[in-house]
């Protein structure tokens, strides 16, 4: 043998160890591998390879161990192939310096986000209307529009409250009742018609309803606001869920049961619909497309909603924006961050709460109100839990407390529950018997698990600081705190 | 031993009498009384547990006390009949010509912060963690920033009143953040800060309040002997700039017996000294509470507490 040279030899030595340690690599991943396909086996076995049938009218058991097979066969391909390569222990893992991609990709879209998104939203109609090649086929898009602004709307209405101030609102659904229920029995009470065809025409009311509505139903939803809140101030965390819970609930079961006054579970029907600021969108000669010279079309009307939801969103987002400058706004933060610091600082917290629960019950009484004049009709069944959880799911989705980030995920959560109704070529996959859209919250569940895995504080996980000196530095999630009730 | 009266007894800013704290069948602060006079910085020391973070959440408001009085005079001391006109007649406070008296135990927290002026900061520091250095001293000044934005309309609305008074704050913000050395760091988060930084900014945001009493808890721990002194001639510069009167809470002796003008100790919830630091340094009842004694020692001790107590006694 040559004598070995002194570079050489420790190589050798290392590709000794080396393959040695890719043996054992391979043997530790076969045996977890199979340890996890036992498992599956004894889970998925009872669930998967029994299948009750029907023979002969009475009740049996079929066996489906092929399905079986492949399942516990893909998780253990699967558990074997992660532990070869994501899970190895020879992976070299990339040290982390400085911001990753994403961060580096924020840094420079970040100014643009904004502005294209509002371009877009703006746009949004005309685009709708060319892509689908005609007014009234593009009816399906921008009603879908409209439903993704509201949540935009109701999104930004409870950041406020648990985004901001760090209460948790698990009944934000109350406050949409109200505002939608203020607007649909103002509306359609005939008093209230009577007393301004009396004073201003036979059609005042019904054309200037909405109008003159929009903002009592939001004074009167940041009055429930206030109304819930005051119970609540002593309550935090799990507790305060559970309360605001039970105050959505109970607002339900009130719409239900008083029928006298509210309709019970038929609800309103026939809400006065909206107008162009009094001119209503009729065919008629005094309506809005006789007199801008059009050809009267239902979809001016859809398309006129559109432009009021976006509005009032961003009344929403200005007012939040300009309210986190102000010292309340500043106090809502300082409150999620330390509510015992802020009392020694001369914060009424009392107050500062109040103040929260009130803006966010607010805006979300002004959506209400949108929600009963765009439909025509409330109903009870319109503001269950599901809504709050809904709401809720889009703050913590977008990164609570960041107004960009709440309007991505509302329009991911709503467009993408829609998009999954819409997914055809999984039957070619699956079958025809497969219908996509029964699985659209199964996957919808996954995608949350996903992105909560993949960026637990939310889409925008980073606090813009709301006065600088001399730059301005986004603060880090890791240090923000998400509040305790 | 007739000498002449101390000052805190003179003009005290604050005196607590007869305090009593319990939590059930527990007695943490035990017929507590002493003064802190106008002007001083006065410590407020004794062994763990000795109950001073008590007192001094009966102070800020944080507890209600189970007996006692705290009156804070703002201006002057106030007068026997004025302390006990407030009290009699039921109120929180009283303004009387050039002056104001608060009954701390009667207000809430926020408002023994707010309108008695007592600022504090806390043993666990407790910033605003993901809000950054300026922001946190932004908030301090919550109230007065809350009547200058109109309660938000003047400010949703951008009016001139608002941003004059925004600008101002944040100019007060900058010479604190100039008084501690933070200016550099002013746009960092709070939580960022290394620990004797995240020290200087509480005492920085307390201040912003504008105090006339400020509370510090134990405002030197964990810092280094640098950060000590630098703490020292901090404390010393507020009082002397600011006029504002300093109780702390305090084990770091350097900083004790370096800056205060007063001391008081506290075992199990009694006053067991009250003096100069000088005083109290020398007093075998505080060596006691705070070395312990050796067995043989004990008796000895013993005898010297003895002795004193007679002479106290002979002399009054």
């Amino acid at each position: 043998m040559t004598v070995q040279t002194a570079e050489s030899a420790p190589s050798a030595a290392h590709a000794g160890t080396g393959t040695a340690a890719a043996g054992s690599v391979m043997a530790h991943a076969l045996k977890d591998a199979f340890v996890t396909g036992l498992i599956a086996l004894g889970l998925f076995g009872p669930l998967i390879g029994f299948q009750t049938i029907i023979i002969d009218g009475a009740l049996g058991l079929g066996y489906r161990p092929g399905l079986l097979a492949i399942i516990v066969g893909i998780i253990f391909a699967g558990r074997l192939l992660l532990n070869l390569t994501v899970w190895s222990p020879n992976r070299q893992v990339k040290a982390r310096s400085g911001p990753t991609v994403f961060d580096r990709a924020g840094v420079v879209i970040g100014p643009v986000v904004k502005p294209a998104l509002f371009g877009f939203a703006v746009l949004f109609p005309a685009i709708a209307i060319y892509g689908m090649g005609g007014l009234t086929e593009s009816r399906y898009l921008i009603d879908l529009g409209i439903l993704i602004l509201t949540y935009v709307m109701l999104g930004w209405g409870l950041n406020i409250v648990v985004g901001l101030a760090g209460l948790l609102d698990l009944g934000y659904v109350a406050f949409y009742a109200v505002g939608a229920y203020t607007y649909a029995l103002l509306a359609t009470s005939a008093p209230v018609n009577d007393f301004f065809a009396g004073l201003l025409g036979e059609t005042f009311w019904a054309n200037w309803a909405f109008w003159i509505c929009l903002p009592i139903a939001g004074l009167f939803s940041g009055l429930w606001g206030m109304i819930l809140g005051f119970p609540v101030l002593r309550l935090r965390g799990d507790y305060l869920a559970i309360v605001t819970l039970a105050f959505g609930e109970i607002i339900r079961l009130v719409l239900i049961n008083w029928v006298d006054f509210t309709g019970g579970g038929a609800g309103v029907a026939s809400i006065p619909r909206a107008t162009f600021f009094g001119i209503p969108f009729s065919a008629g000669e005094d309506g809005f497309a006789a007199l801008f010279g059009l050809e009267f079309n239902p979809m001016h009307r859809i398309i006129f909603l559109y432009f009021v939801i976006l509005a009032l969103a961003l009344i929403t987002a200005f007012a939040t924006v300009r309210l986190r400058k102000l010292p309340v706004g500043r106090a809502w933060e300082a409150l999620r961050e330390d509510e015992i610091a802020c009392r020694s600082l001369g914060i009424n917290t009392t107050n500062t709460k109040l103040t929260a629960f009130a803006t966010g019950a607010m805006f979300g009484g002004f959506a209400g109100c949108f929600f009963a004049v765009r439909a025509g009709f409330v109903s009870p069944e319109s503001f269950t839990f599901d809504v709050s959880a809904m709401i809720l799911a889009i703050v913590v989705l977008g990164g609570m407390g960041s107004q960009i980030g709440v309007a991505v995920a509302a329009a991911v959560m709503m467009g993408g529950m829609e998009m999954l109704r819409n997914l055809g070529f999984l039957k070619q996959v699956f079958g025809n018997d497969f219908d996509p859209s029964l699985y659209r919250m199964l996957i919808f569940g996954f995608a949350m698990v996903a992105i909560m895995v993949w960026k637990p504080r939310g889409l925008v996980s980073t606090r813009d600081p709301t006065i600088f000196l001399k730059e301005r530095k986004a603060v880090s999630g890791s240090l923000v705190k998400e509040g305790h009730g | 031993m007739a000498t002449s009266p101390e000052k805190w007894d003179v003009d005290p800013i604050l005196s607590v009498e007869h305090l009593f704290m319990r939590f059930g069948g527990l007695i943490a602060v035990n017929d507590l009384s002493f003064k802190v006079g106008r002007g001083d910085i006065t410590a407020l020391i004794g062994p763990n547990g000795a109950g001073k973070t008590t007192v001094f959440n009966c102070i800020t408001g944080f507890y209600k006390p189970s007996e006692g009085r705290l009156v804070l005079a703002h201006g002057r001391a106030p007068t026997d009949d004025e302390v006990v006109e407030v009290t009699r007649i039921g109120e929180r406070s009283l303004a009387v010509e050039g002056a104001g008296v608060f009954l701390l135990e009667r207000l809430p927290d926020y408002r023994v912060s707010g309108e008695a002026k007592v600022a504090r900061t806390f043993q666990n520091i407790r910033l605003f963690t993901g809000m950054t250095v300026l922001e946190n001293l932004m908030v301090a000044q919550h109230n007065a920033l809350m009547a200058a934005s109109g309660f938000s309309i003047k400010g949703l609305l951008g009016l001139p009143g608002w941003t004059s008074a925004q600008r101002a704050a944040t100019e007060k913000a900058k010479y604190w953040l100039d008084k501690v050395n933070l200016t550099d760091r002013a746009d960092d988060p709070a939580g960022d800060l290394p620990y004797g930084a995240q020290r200087r900014l509480e005492i920085a945001r307390a201040m912003c309040s504008e105090p006339i009493l400020l509370c510090l808890d134990e405002p030197a721990a964990g810092l280094n002997p640098r950060e000590s002194l630098e703490l020292n001639a901090l404390l010393r510069s507020i009082r002397a700039e600011h006029g504002t009167s300093i109780l702390l809470i305090e084990h770091d002796m350097s900083v004790v017996m370096e800056i205060s003008d007063h001391v008081v100790v506290l075992d199990y919830g009694t006053k067991i000294a009250d003096g100069t630091p000088a005083a109290v340094k020398n007093d075998p009842r505080v060596i006691a509470a705070y070395l312990g004694v050796d067995e043989e020692a004990v008796e000895k001790v013993e005898a010297e507490i003895h002795q004193i107590e007679t002479q106290a006694g002979a002399s009054s």
